[in-house]
């Protein structure tokens, strides 16, 4: 009864769902806020980059590139040109899902480091020209962007709501969002995994031959989880934007996407909530160690290597099997 | 009668080396078609070309009369070509079950999305597809590795289950790579018993292998290949009494 629930598909969201839902009773004033909601976008972000990576095995090291394009198209439409941000936002993830589509079609048939150094190189680009396009996108000072406003309601984290005779805070209803946007991002991910498209996918990871002869046209699906991850990055880049009202070319750079991808190994590769327990560690530990600002990137090298020799699955995955083996206290055996 | 896979004048050239050089032979529907060989004379190679994983230098290979040089191992399965390989090509990431579900691949026409909300349509393939899959499990003998993740199982299993995955696929014709290879007696027998009744179901079955007692008792039809070219070919009688075959092969 228990091991069935365990095992159920919900499980793991439900258990989320409860920890979102908990979590504000610990939360005492608005710096924690902020670090909770930046957590629940970056974490939906990455959910879908582990689609990519975790899951069908390809690497990207240009991914924060895609959430760079949804952030700034989101700054630049409503802010320079004031469209309302959530018709930008959604096309915003179409014209990057065209961008993935285009780029993913030539750079999926490399493999290996050629495929690394290729999203690397498209991840350059895409930061060169926001970086220097200094007219449209504020160059290296950044843009600051206007609060995220649904059918006409203005969310702003300076205000407060009145909803059902309540005062909330504008940043408590973007912890609310961010926690709304992370388990549906959640729920979409499980639902693609789970399914022959998501066999399919993992496929390409297990035996890319092997799919291929049963069938597995495996250069469309590999360009379609491209495109589903990188439309996952522009939205929650679009938010992203919206929530801290001012961005810099730095989220999409090189050492953004290596941040990601550090998260997204260290948490568990092919792990859903493996990868939102690595963004919690990798987001909380420059708070511990806020002395070591300069040593941050070497910190991320250092811990994805080290997670790589000694704990490949990830530290949710290896946790899950240690708690297997404790609980049955005898070992699985091979049968 | 009529020819299921008709290869003419087939070259692979590696660098200087030729793999497969001039070859030409034809395999008849419903028959099970042996091509055997020392290492290295180009069996593996002739099954890459054969299911699209490489290309061929120079030379034609029809399916059903139609050409199919050129193209993906993915379209010729479509066209009903599956294979398994001599070195395991298994996803290690899955279960065993998984795996052969993986063969039903083409069989499944969910969408993006069905799958996005999980519709009822979808849900029930995936329900066709898992039932399917135990049965081909238990059919080829793996039948108690259901919830088995295929990275927990013996060598000789992994090689049954790449069979069970192959005919996943419904296919027309099946190229098995050395499916004996490492297997005990037991274990050989009981592959051999397993050809026949994939054979029995009309399914074309081309095999590598190096058993001589399992391809001359199974055999319709053999092709002896040595340095990449045809040394022989005819019944497992005439291979037999060929001299050729025994001078260079079968007597070494
Ligand atoms: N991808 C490859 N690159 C270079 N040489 C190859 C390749 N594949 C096979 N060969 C060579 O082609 C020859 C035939 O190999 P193979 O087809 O594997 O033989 P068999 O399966 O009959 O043992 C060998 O000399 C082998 O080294
Ligand atoms: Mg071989």
């Amino acid at each position: 009864m228990l091991n069935s629930l365990f095992q159920s598909r919900q499980f793991g969201l439900l258990v989320l769902a409860l920890i979102i839902i908990v979590l504000p009773f610990g939360l005492q004033n608005d710096f924690h806020y902020d670090i909770a909601i930046q957590m629940g976008l970056i974490a939906a972000t990455v959910v879908g980059l582990n689609l990519l990576v975790g899951f069908a095995g390809q690497i990207s090291l240009g991914h924060a590139a895609f959430f760079g394009v949804g952030a700034y198209m989101s700054a630049i439409l409503t802010g320079t040109y004031g469209w309302s941000p959530i018709p930008v936002l959604l096309f915003a993830a179409v014209v990057v899902g065209i961008i993935a589509f285009v780029v993913g079609r030539p750079i999926l048939r490399l493999k290996g480091h050629y495929l690394s150094m290729a999203t690397l190189a498209v991840g350059f680009i895409i930061y060169i020209i926001i970086n220097n396009e200094r007219r449209i996108t504020g160059g290296p000072d950044g843009i600051s962007v206007p609060s995220l406003s649904i059918f006409g309601a203005e969310l702003n984290v300076f205000n407060d709501y009145q909803i059902l005779g309540m005062t909330l805070s504008g940043t408590f209803l973007w912890y609310v969002l961010a926690g709304v946007l992370l388990l549906l991002a959640v729920w979409i991910a499980q639902n693609i995994i789970d399914s022959p498209i998501g066999r399919a996918l993992r496929s390409v990871h297990g035996s890319e031959v092997a799919a291929r002869v049963v069938g597995v046209d495996t250069a469309r699906f590999k360009s379609l989880v491209f495109v589903i991850s990188a439309v996952y990055a522009s939205i929650m880049g679009s938010f992203y934007a919206h929530y801290t009202g001012f961005i810099t070319p730095q989220i999409a750079s090189f050492e953004h996407s290596i941040v990601l991808i550090t998260m997204v190994v260290l948490g568990g590769m092919a792990s859903t909530l493996g990868v939102i327990l690595g963004v919690v560690v990798l987001k909380l530990l420059p708070q511990v160690l806020a002395d070591f600002q300069e040593l941050e990137m070497m910190m991320f090298g250092l811990i994805l290597m080290l997670t790589m020799i000694f704990m490949p699955k990830g530290l949710l995955p290896t946790l899950q099997g240690l708690a297997r083996k404790y609980l049955r206290k005898k070992p699985e055996e091979g049968v | 009668m009529s020819a299921l896979i008709e290869v003419t004048g087939l070259d692979k050239a590696f660098g200087g080396v030729n793999a497969v050089e001039g070859l030409s032979f034809s395999v008849n529907a419903g028959q099970v078609y042996s091509v055997i060989g020392p290492n290295g004379a180009g069996k593996t190679t002739l099954f890459n070309l054969i299911t699209g994983i490489y290309t061929p230098t120079k030379g034609e290979i029809k399916l059903r009369g139609e050409s199919v040089v050129g193209l993906e191992p993915n379209q010729l399965a479509e066209r009903g070509m599956c294979r398994t390989f001599q070195n395991l090509q298994i996803c290690m990431n899955m279960t065993a079950l998984e795996n052969v579900m993986l063969g039903r691949h083409l069989q499944l026409k969910s969408n993006f999305l069905s799958t996005l909300f999980r519709l009822p349509s979808m849900l029930r393939d995936e329900a066709a597809c898992r039932e399917r899959a135990i049965e081909l499990m238990e059919f080829v003998g793996c039948g108690q590795y259901v919830n088995t993740e295929a990275s927990a199982m013996s060598y000789g299993a992994l090689k049954r289950l790449e069979i069970a995955r192959a005919l996943a696929a419904d296919p027309k014709v099946i190229l098995l790579d050395e499916p004996a290879a490492g297997l005990n007696g037991t274990e050989t027998a009981a592959l051999e018993d397993l050809i026949r009744k994939v054979a029995q179901q009309g399914i074309t079955v081309v095999l590598v292998e190096h058993d001589m007692k399992l391809v001359m008792g199974i055999s319709d039809y053999l092709l002896v290949l040595n340095y990449g070219r045809k040394l022989a070919e005819g019944t497992p009688e005439q291979i037999r009494n060929n001299p050729d075959v025994i001078a260079a092969y079968l007597g070494g």
